[in-house]
């Protein structure tokens, strides 16, 4: 049954690659509001699960709810529901060959066909949220890792979505930046935005998530509040899992 | 006459100069047409066909691997003499010019044709997931976001690939297109003397050497640009 009150609602879902099956029937709910924390080892599945999440990747088999709307549906408009989920990757991913507030405009200008000043606009004060607003006009090139990143959560914040999935969104940053990205996120929670964080940052999950998700094989071995997943977790797994962080 | 009198009779001829400069001036003029016409079609349609390929439809692609692969191989001069002489006998006449400047161009596409899809390879997957994830379409990202930065690594192999092929516009003197070598060739059978083909040569080197370096400073200006 869709749970018609969740943000995100994905049920059954599976996806193969050629013979690997790297996620063997998921089911995670997701309610509006919600930090969901996706914690697992290596090779798990939880950046396909969130590139499933907006059909980066097509998964094989099961349901993908966006604020009720099916994604897997194939009558779905693709554009206008990932506009509605923003997504932010390991490696940012910004545009080398734009200014960073030309990075956000353009899916406002091309997607959403905002004038350019209404984008500027937006891309200003999308940019002073993440703490850049002197960063409008220099290119990804002259940020450290943090402002790339936070940049490139300004982009997808720009296009106020729904949902925003973050794909390790600190493991390519040198520990001293990690947390004005963090900062960010909080803020992002703060604000009442509806996110899946994929990380290994477990003192951020402690103090920030509703809930932790602990995935192992492509499937979910438990989920529950952080006080519990991290201090009475019931899997065997998920305890060495995290005896190997240091607890 | 000492032997650098009869260098510069052979060679220099004053009076020869004189009557043919006007000539390579005009074959000049022509080379230059066939030059930027040539640069213009060809590097468009190989862009074009480069930007198609990413839409990686098997019968397509497979049609654009074929066409770049035997332009690739032909001589220019080969295709050259094949359009010019044959295709009037199906009912097809092609000025010189045209012959030309069509011929160098299809070769030109499909050198750029390759060059510019490796720069389209080139482009890291997270760029193309990134700008999709924002809702923007496969061509907006194709045309916004891929190929700027894909144009701009291709730039040196570019400039390189189509100084090279322009050059060929010398192929023109076989099919009677009046450009400097034609000029040359024609003033130096009249004048029984070489001096209008070392004029032809500075023309040459008039008109290509400013952008062989154009084509060096480009190079250092975009080498480094990989990200
Ligand atoms: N495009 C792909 N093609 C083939 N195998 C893939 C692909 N993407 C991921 N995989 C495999 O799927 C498994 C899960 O990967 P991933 O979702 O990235 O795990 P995680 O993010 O938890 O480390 C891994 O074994 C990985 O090698
Ligand atoms: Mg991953």
């Amino acid at each position: 049954m869709p749970d018609s009150a969740a943000m995100l609602d994905v049920a059954g879902l599976r996806k193969r690659f050629g013979t690997l099956e790297v996620l063997r029937g998921i089911d995670l709910t997701v309610r509006p509001q919600e930090l969901v924390f996706v914690i697992g080892p290596s090779g798990s599945g939880k950046s396909t699960l969130l590139r499933c999440c907006n059909r980066l990747e097509e998964p094989d088999e099961g349901s993908i709810r966006v604020d009720g709307v099916e994604l897997l549906d194939p009558r779905t408009d693709i554009n206008a529901m990932r506009r509605q989920i923003g997504m932010v990757f390991q490696s940012f991913n910004l545009y080398p060959h734009m200014t960073v507030l030309a990075n956000i405009t353009l899916a406002l200008r091309k997607s959403l066909g905002k004038s350019r000043a209404e984008a500027r606009d937006i891309g200003e004060a999308a940019l002073a949220r993440v703490g850049l607003a002197d960063k409008a006009g220099a290119y990804p090139a002259q940020l450290s890792g943090g402002q790339q990143q936070r940049a490139a959560i300004a982009r997808a914040v720009a296009l106020e979505p729904k949902i925003m999935l973050f794909d390790e969104p600190t493991s390519a940053l040198d520990p001293e930046l990690v947390g004005s990205v963090l900062a960010v996120m909080r803020e992002l929670r703060g604000a009442g935005m509806t996110m899946v964080v994929v990380s290994h940052e477990m003192r951020f999950a402690r103090e920030a998530a509703d809930r932790v998700v602990f995935m192992d094989a492509g499937a979910i071995v438990e989920e529950g509040p952080p006080e519990q997943i991290f201090g009475a977790p019931r899997h065997a797994r998920t305890r060495s899992f995290l005896a190997d962080f240091g607890g | 006459m000492d032997s650098s009198t009869i260098f510069l009779d052979a060679f220099l001829n004053p009076a020869v100069i004189d009557r043919y400069l006007p000539d390579i001036l005009k074959g000049m003029v022509v080379t230059v047409e066939v030059a930027l016409a040539v640069v213009a079609t060809g590097i468009a349609l190989g862009l074009a066909l480069a930007a198609l390929r990413s839409f990686r439809v098997r019968a397509v692609n497979a049609a654009i691997v074929l066409f770049v692969d035997v332009f690739r191989a032909l001589p220019p001069l080969v295709v050259i003499l094949i359009v010019y002489f044959g295709l009037p006998s199906v009912g097809i006449t092609l000025s010189g010019f045209a012959v030309l400047w069509l011929v160098l161009s299809l070769v030109l596409a499909a050198f750029a044709e390759e060059i510019f899809w490796s720069g389209i390879l080139s482009i890291r997957k997270g760029q193309w997931e990134a700008a999709r994830s924002t809702g923007l379409t496969f061509v907006q990202t194709l045309v916004w976001v891929i190929l700027p930065q894909a144009v701009r690594m291709t730039v040196p192999p570019l400039t390189n690939r189509t100084i090279a092929i322009t050059k060929n516009s010398a192929l023109g003197a076989v099919i009677g297109v009046p450009e400097i070598l034609m000029q040359a060739q024609t003033a130096q059978s009249f004048s029984g003397n070489a001096t209008p083909l070392l004029l032809g040569a500075i023309a040459y080197i008039v008109l290509f050497v400013p952008v062989v370096a154009l084509g060096r400073w480009l190079e250092t200006r975009f080498a480094w640009g990989r990200s």
